[in-house]
């Protein structure tokens, strides 16, 4: 992110050099966007490689495709054998990875800073050239079926997630886990996959994004000469698929081995859409902070501290996504503390914003750690190539990420009341509960003994 | 409470071309070691003060007293209580972290460095290691959070292989000592605050500082830090751990998958083997997507989506383990594969190829290493707790690039016995 908003904040003079026109940005002839954050604190640099697909634009019976891709792009091409793209990055002394969300799909290597010509190379060449091979295709849905079972089928909370999810979504994508239905892993063939890449993998509709101890005018000339010839194609249109009105609570359970049960409540939740005149999302980010911003914020004071009701609790809320948004409040009650204790806390915190608002300092407290947070992300030169793509994958523009800084110091209390007010639904709640199994299926022995 | 991966580092600094980290070293007054590094680009400060004060220290029946005394540690410090603390830190943008694992418990802030954002946060800080409170009615409560946290764990696969590991490596040795919701049920303010007395002193401290400074600056932080410890000296260390002899336990469990662990205590930190093993240890199983068990395990067969090997060294020595999880069915296949390949790779070592390989990688990757301040306080301050040469870091890729087939194949047949080897399996067939 650019740096200017800070400068009347922090006064502070080293901001100047670096602050002009950092990030800059260019557009290639087949419309790949390339954007540079330099940064010339240490001789690296990071390369990402952003496409707009995510797995909420797979359909029923292939979900988990855009995952699975996401794999095999590491399995080859006619002149990079399978596994080679691995060995090349690891031989420049980079690491390197990719990552899947509903939104998009993003790979990246973090490098030493002279590696950036040869890694625009191998990413290019898998932009256009990769290779379904299926029985590498045979080996890696093999590979994906056991980080499901690591990530979901063994891991309660994540089960109670995905289920969330498909309650609380009917019409709209998000409805689908981003790793797929087991099922639809086990009948998932080659050419689902080739398909999936053949359709969504080019170059305008993808992005570069560099940070690094790089110069971009020679960013700009090494992407031309990697990506530039690369084609172009239409991509096919993208119909809207839109979550209908909810119209009263859902309420489901997940029955899993675990010791304490979890609660969550997601409630409908807006996302924003245009940086400059959306409010509530805003607002509902700084209620977020002041119920869970710091140690003693108000949940974790008053439900975990002082009434001990819960072992835990927290919110969570994301104001910037391409499909619709959720603010899900959370926790585990603590022993001998239900779920209906845990939910009558919850609700009580909200119905006390609702009805006497947040005070100035709390709110003066939440702006403040947004400012020193400023600060602290440009250690990472990892999360400020981060910022950047992640923006630009929503659909909002990496310059948004000042203005929806600027909005956020402009929140008053007024406006974190009144959101309270209006989103705190429970006709666009969904609850979910995790009833805890004991791993033997024996009724569960009292536990140890605790003295108070 | 994963001991740390070993990996130390060196400073980049910004526009001068040579690798190098300029290291700056004193001890105060009153005996605490300090740590400098000046990294002037951003304003702002990281501050890690470390105490050999982790689980290694907890005697025999009172197995989690080094974790539970960490986590009180700023829960109300003086005159603040713990609400006020959190509070004041949140005003001042300032984040308070750290916790403790087997060697180390640790303290760390991180501040804006402007006068007026700097100074009363690092007084809170002075406040926490002068006169915590350790107050009764928050020991209950923590107490009671961490029995039910830890009986959480031991529904979980990944958490009960992972203490079966332990107390498995270290029948006799505090390593394998482990917290459990009866040992925390005994815990009293008196175990905490003797705890503390005895080990959160200066003499047992090593302050390391990376930020926005000048060494006049730097100096005088580290003084009142050291100055609000009270004196007192590095505790005596427990007798090292027995080597391992080989055991196997099968763990039931209803969960989809297996988790598998195998290994064997191997080396302490500073250990001379330490280049070749981790040069080693990459094409084994440490260099990601390029190593022999990922290769044999997950690309050729389809098992597992992570499996790795890493050492671990220690204070004392520290673990070799191998990691994977698979469908439960076929864990005894998979345990095979790891076994041949282990023998394999021990028998016969890298091939020159695989030995360019690892030392391109681990010199290559070494600017990676150190590309923030947190990266760089992360391994300076293993630097000063484990008392390593203040030029490692310097040293690193020649280490590194010195290593020979020869030497990788030696220090594996010191340090890695496959008939010595400890199994845990959780919910294999």
């Amino acid at each position: 992110m650019t740096m200017r908003h800070l400068l009347p904040v922090l006064l502070a003079p080293w901001l100047l050099t670096a602050a002009l026109a950092n990030p800059y940005e260019t557009t290639l002839d087949n419309g790949l966007r390339i954007i540079v954050k330099e940064d010339n604190r240490a001789p690296t640099a990071v390369h990402m490689v952003w496409y707009r697909i995510g797995s909420m634009d797979e359909v029923d019976g292939t979900s988990g495709v855009a995952h699975v891709l996401e794999h095999m792009m590491f399995k080859g091409t006619p002149s990079v054998g399978p596994g080679e793209f691995n060995k090349r990055v690891a031989a420049a002394g980079g690491r390197d990875n990719a990552f899947t969300s509903r939104d998009y799909t993003a790979y990246f290597q973090q490098i030493p800073k002279e590696k950036l010509d040869e890694m625009m190379q191998l990413e290019a060449d898998r932009m256009r050239h990769l290779t379904v091979d299926p029985k590498e295709f045979a080996q890696e849905i093999k590979v994906v079926m056991e980080e499901r079972r690591m990530r979901t089928d063994d891991n309660p909370q994540s089960k109670l997630f995905e289920q969330m999810n498909a309650a609380a979504f009917q019409a709209h994508p998000y409805r689908r886990p981003i790793i797929g239905w087991m099922s639809d892993l086990e009948t998932m063939t080659a050419a689902d996959a080739k398909a999936w890449y053949d359709t969504w993998y080019v170059p305008n509709n993808a992005y570069v994004v560099v940070s690094g101890d790089v110069k971009h005018q020679e960013v700009f000339a090494l992407a031309k000469k990697h990506y530039g010839a690369l084609p172009s194609r239409d991509l096919p249109p993208r119909k809207a698929q839109v979550e209908p009105r909810q119209e009263g609570t859902r309420k489901l359970t997940v029955k899993a081995p675990a010791e304490l049960p979890v609660l969550i409540m997601g409630y409908k939740a807006p996302i924003i859409r245009d940086p400059k005149t959306d409010q509530d999302p805003y607002a509902l980010q700084i209620l977020a902070a002041i119920l869970d911003g710091h140690d003693a914020a108000r949940f974790n004071k008053k439900l975990v501290r002082e009434d001990k009701v819960a072992l835990s609790a927290g919110i969570d809320y994301d104001n910037t996504a391409r499909g619709p948004g959720m603010l899900f409040l959370y926790g585990s009650p603590s022993e001998g503390r239900s779920v209906d204790d845990l939910e009558a806390a919850l609700r009580a915190e909200i119905k006390r914003i609702q009805e006497t608002g947040v005070s100035e300092t709390e709110l003066k407290r939440t702006k403040a750690q947004l400012v020193a947070g400023q600060v602290y992300k440009l250690d990472s030169m990892f999360g400020q190539a981060m910022e950047v793509g992640q923006m630009e994958a929503v659909g909002l523009h990496w310059k948004d990420v000042d203005v929806m800084l600027a909005k956020l110091q402009q929140v008053s209390a007024a406006d974190v009341q009144a959101v309270a007010k209006k989103y705190f639904n429970d006709d666009a709640l969904t609850i979910g509960i995790l009833d805890p199994q004991p791993l033997d299926g024996k009724p569960r022995r009292p536990g140890v003994a605790i003295r108070h | 409470m994963k001991p740390l991966l070993t990996a130390i580092f060196a400073l980049f600094i910004s526009h001068a071309a040579q690798a190098g980290v300029a290291i700056e070293h004193w001890t105060t007054a009153n005996g605490a070691r300090v740590h400098f590094v000046a990294a002037r680009s951003l304003p702002m400060l990281d501050v890690q003060i470390d105490f050999a004060a982790g689980s290694m220290f907890d005697p025999a029946d009172k197995a989690g007293l080094a974790a539970l005394t960490r986590g009180i540690l700023d829960l109300g410090a003086a005159e603040r209580d713990e609400t006020l603390i959190s509070e004041q830190l949140a005003d001042l943008g300032a984040v308070l972290g750290g916790g403790a694992d087997t060697d180390r418990a640790s303290v760390t802030l991180r501040t804006l460095s402007a006068k007026d954002k700097l100074e009363p946060a690092l007084a809170i800080l002075r406040d926490i290691l002068r006169q915590p409170r350790f107050d009764a009615a928050i020991l209950e409560r923590e107490k009671t959070r961490t029995i039910t946290s830890l009986k959480e764990a031991m529904t979980r696969p990944d958490s009960i292989a992972g203490k079966a590991f332990w107390e498995a490596l270290y029948p006799q040795h505090p390593y394998g000592r482990q917290a459990s919701p009866e040992s925390v049920a005994t815990l009293s303010r008196a175990d905490l605050l003797g705890f503390h007395q005895r080990l959160y002193t200066a003499g047992n401290a090593s302050i390391t500082l990376v930020g926005d400074l000048s060494r006049q600056q730097a100096e005088q932080i580290a003084a009142q830090l050291s100055t609000a410890l009270p004196n007192g000296a590095a505790p005596t260390l427990p007798p090292p751990p027995a080597p391992a002899k080989a055991t196997s336990q099968a763990l039931a469990h209803p969960a989809s998958q297996a988790h598998i662990y195998l290994g064997m205590p191997s080396i302490e930190r500073g250990h001379p083997d330490y280049f070749p093993l981790l040069v080693g240890n990459y094409t084994l199983g440490g260099g990601g997507f390029v190593s022999r068990l990922v290769k044999e395990v997950r690309d050729k067969r389809g098992f597992a989506y992570s499996v790795y090997s890493y050492f671990a060294p220690l204070r004392q020595t520290g673990p070799f383990q191998i990691g994977l999880q698979t469908q439960r069915k076929q864990a005894g296949e998979a345990i095979k594969v790891v076994r041949e390949v282990l023998g394999d790779f021990v028998n016969k070592g890298p091939s020159e190829e695989e030995l360019v390989a690892a030392k391109a990688n681990l010199s290559g990757s070494f600017p990676l290493r150190l590309d923030s301040n947190s990266k760089l306080l992360a391994n300076v301050a293993a630097i000063a707790f484990y008392s390593l040469p203040l030029d490692y870091l310097d040293q690193y890729q020649a280490k590194v690039q010195a290593v020979t087939a020869g030497d990788v194949k030696a220090a594996f047949s010191r340090h890695v016995r496959p008939a010595d080897l400890v199994t845990v399996t959780v919910a294999a067939d």
